[in-house]
């Protein structure tokens, strides 16, 4: 297949857009916000990456939607990942990794050479596959973007603020001095997105962030997730096609070889996908 | 195969065959023959040192001339031609070793430990850590024999009032040897540390410096704190670079005056290096202290190891 056709498919698909959420039923879950116009936050043009010699990502080209659920699907070895962290430039720190293409965040290409990595990191959060907290205290976790930042005055509020967004307050409001590795894998990581979301990014990237976890656990991540394109543009990346169907608004399908096939609404891409490739990967015949 | 045969090969007896016992008889050998020595250091140094103490040797009918264990831990003068046995001078000497040592190796230790976990490239770092190897393996005569010949010298071209044998080039040399011991120690420590928590700190817009200070190197302080104790249990050890450098002169010294460093006086182990040099007869008062200043050599050491494991097993940090 040649490199042309996925990315035509994804620059198409942001005209098509209010076609496409018209057909959306009246009674979906996502039509409330779809009705809003989009404005796009992130966008991709034509981004390869390479790690040394192999390309992991070939030509990507995508428009992010500000305050959406974006959800990136494919399989292993796909580039999801890969994109991921190109948008906050994560790649950076993976010395074989090399990234051409532009990458806007707003107007700017966040590649431009006077752009600084550490500022682009602070307006652009990240929750990893697995819970990664500090071995600090609960409340040092959720404080601690706001120290390197030097933030001044109390972190008090932010700190309270941040927890109940991302839904554990109530179960840390007593206990906000014990080590955060005391608490559940799911707990652990609802306090890695409170530690993300506790600067007030723009973005916020989640890398396959209910993948460690289990069922019930999972399920709390996920109406998180909804509930925070409220105030986020949510970016993930998942295996599961199911939870991309549930939670996001627009979904990206990426196959072996780092190419994005085909990028729309979700409902689109899961009911009626414009590439064989995805609908074969979509009911399971590959991949 | 026959139910029989199963049965017969499944009743084999080969966890305990011939072979099986013999070489776990072997193994067994092995690992008592360390054990079976130290305990009978421990036990020869305890007896020995037990017929210098004037109560312990009363206790066990030791005919001969003793020492009180009063006079011995805070006697101020040793002086074993008068019969003065005052520890203190000594554990004074030891004590300026390790603080002076300390100064040097505990930050350029932890600073070296950071540049090569954190900073130092891949190829760089398989390039400076075995070279920081082979800094451990320089026999400790050579560092003495440099602390007498060039940093003494060196030292007196700032502070003219040096003197020849002195307590700072002791310590300095001492603190070199070390930050080898701490360097290596830590930077395990440090890259044991999961590469999530740096992606975490550097996700949240964390710089270097951030992730180094504020994540890295508190999440391994029980192993960088263990290379502490390790490294300054060798410091307290350390004998032949402070014979050399440090002088066999058994002065009191304030170890948190500065200005004693300028002066030679007597560590622990020197002492014992004097003790054994000299003409000292067998069963005599002298030869016993020998026994005493090691068996407190020895307290202070399981003392610090003990707090080690203390510390280690309190801060750990369990990562999956």
């Amino acid at each position: 297949m040649s490199n042309e056709e996925p990315t035509t498919e994804a620059r198409t698909s942001a005209p098509d857009r209010s076609s496409a959420t018209t057909s959306v039923d009246a009674g979906e879950e996502t039509s409330d916000r779809a009705a809003e116009p989009d404005r796009t936050i992130v966008e991709a043009r034509n981004i390869d990456v390479w790690y040394d010699e192999d390309q992991a990502l070939r030509d990507v080209s995508m428009e992010v939607p500000e305050k959406k659920v974006t959800a990136m699907i494919g399989p292993s070895g796909c580039g999801k990942s890969t994109f991921l962290r190109c948008i906050n430039r994560m790649n950076d720190l993976v010395d074989a990794a090399r990234v051409e293409g532009e990458l806007l965040l707003g107007s700017k290409n966040v590649y431009d050479a006077d752009v600084d990595p550490i500022a682009l990191r602070r307006r652009v959060g990240i929750v990893f596959q697995k819970p990664n907290p500090f071995p600090k205290s609960i409340y040092d976790n959720v404080a601690y973007g706001l120290e390197i930042q030097d933030v001044e005055g109390g972190h008090d509020a932010i700190v309270e603020r941040s927890l109940e967004r991302a839904a554990l307050w109530e179960e840390v409001e007593d206990r906000l001095e014990e080590s955060g590795l005391e608490l559940s894998g799911g707990q652990q990581q609802r306090l890695c997105i409170a530690r993300a979301i506790a600067t007030d990014p723009e973005v916020l990237l989640m890398d396959e962030p209910a993948s460690a976890l289990d069922p019930i656990a999972t399920n709390q991540i996920e109406d998180l997730i909804e509930d925070l394109a409220e105030e986020y543009t949510v970016i993930i990346v998942t295996h599961n096609m199911q939870q991309a169907a549930r939670i996001s608004d627009k979904t990206a399908v990426f196959l072996t070889g780092g190419e994005l096939v085909e990028f729309d609404d979700t409902r689109q891409v899961f009911e009626s996908p414009q590439s064989q490739r995805v609908e074969d990967y979509i009911t399971g015949k590959f991949g | 195969m026959s139910t029989d045969d199963l049965a017969n090969e499944l009743t084999r007896r080969t966890e305990n065959a011939p072979q099986e016992l013999l070489t776990r008889a072997f193994f067994f050998f092995c690992a008592v023959l360390s054990i079976v020595t130290t305990v009978a250091i421990i036990v020869l140094l305890t007896t020995e040192a037990a017929k210098f103490f004037s109560l312990t040797a009363s206790l066990l009918g030791v005919e001969g001339q003793t020492v009180s264990l009063v006079d011995f831990f805070t006697g101020t003068t040793w002086q074993t031609s008068t019969g003065e046995y005052g520890v203190l001078p000594l554990v004074a000497g030891t004590l300026m070793v390790v603080i002076g040592s300390a100064i040097i190796a505990l930050p350029l230790g932890v600073g070296t430990a950071i540049y090569l976990s954190e900073y130092a490239s891949p190829r760089l770092r398989s390039k400076l850590k075995p070279a920081l190897e082979i800094l451990a393996g320089i026999p400790t005569v050579v560092y003495g024999f440099f602390a007498l010949i060039y940093i003494t010298p060196a030292l007196g071209t700032v502070l003219p009032d040096i003197a020849f044998f002195n307590m700072a080039s002791a310590a300095i040399v001492v603190g070199i040897m070390i930050i080898p011991m701490v360097a290596s120690i830590s930077e395990d420590a440090m890259s044991a540390v999961p590469d999530e928590l740096r992606e975490a700190g550097y996700g949240l817009g964390a710089t270097k410096f951030d992730v180094s200070a504020g994540v890295v190197v508190p999440a391994a302080a029980s192993g960088i704190f263990s290379s502490f104790i390790l490294a300054l249990s060798r410091a307290i050890g350390e004998t032949m670079a402070v014979t050399i450098a440090a002088g066999s002169q058994a002065r009191f010294l304030n170890p948190i005056d500065p200005t004693a460093y300028l002066e030679g006086a007597m560590p622990m182990t020197a002492a014992m290096i004097q003790l054994l040099t000299g003409d000292i007869t067998g069963g005599g008062l002298a030869y016993r202290s020998l026994f005493a200043i090691g068996l407190t050599l020895f307290a202070i050491t399981l003392l610090m190891n003990v707090i080690s494991d203390l510390v280690a097993a309190r801060y750990r940090e369990e990562y999956e």
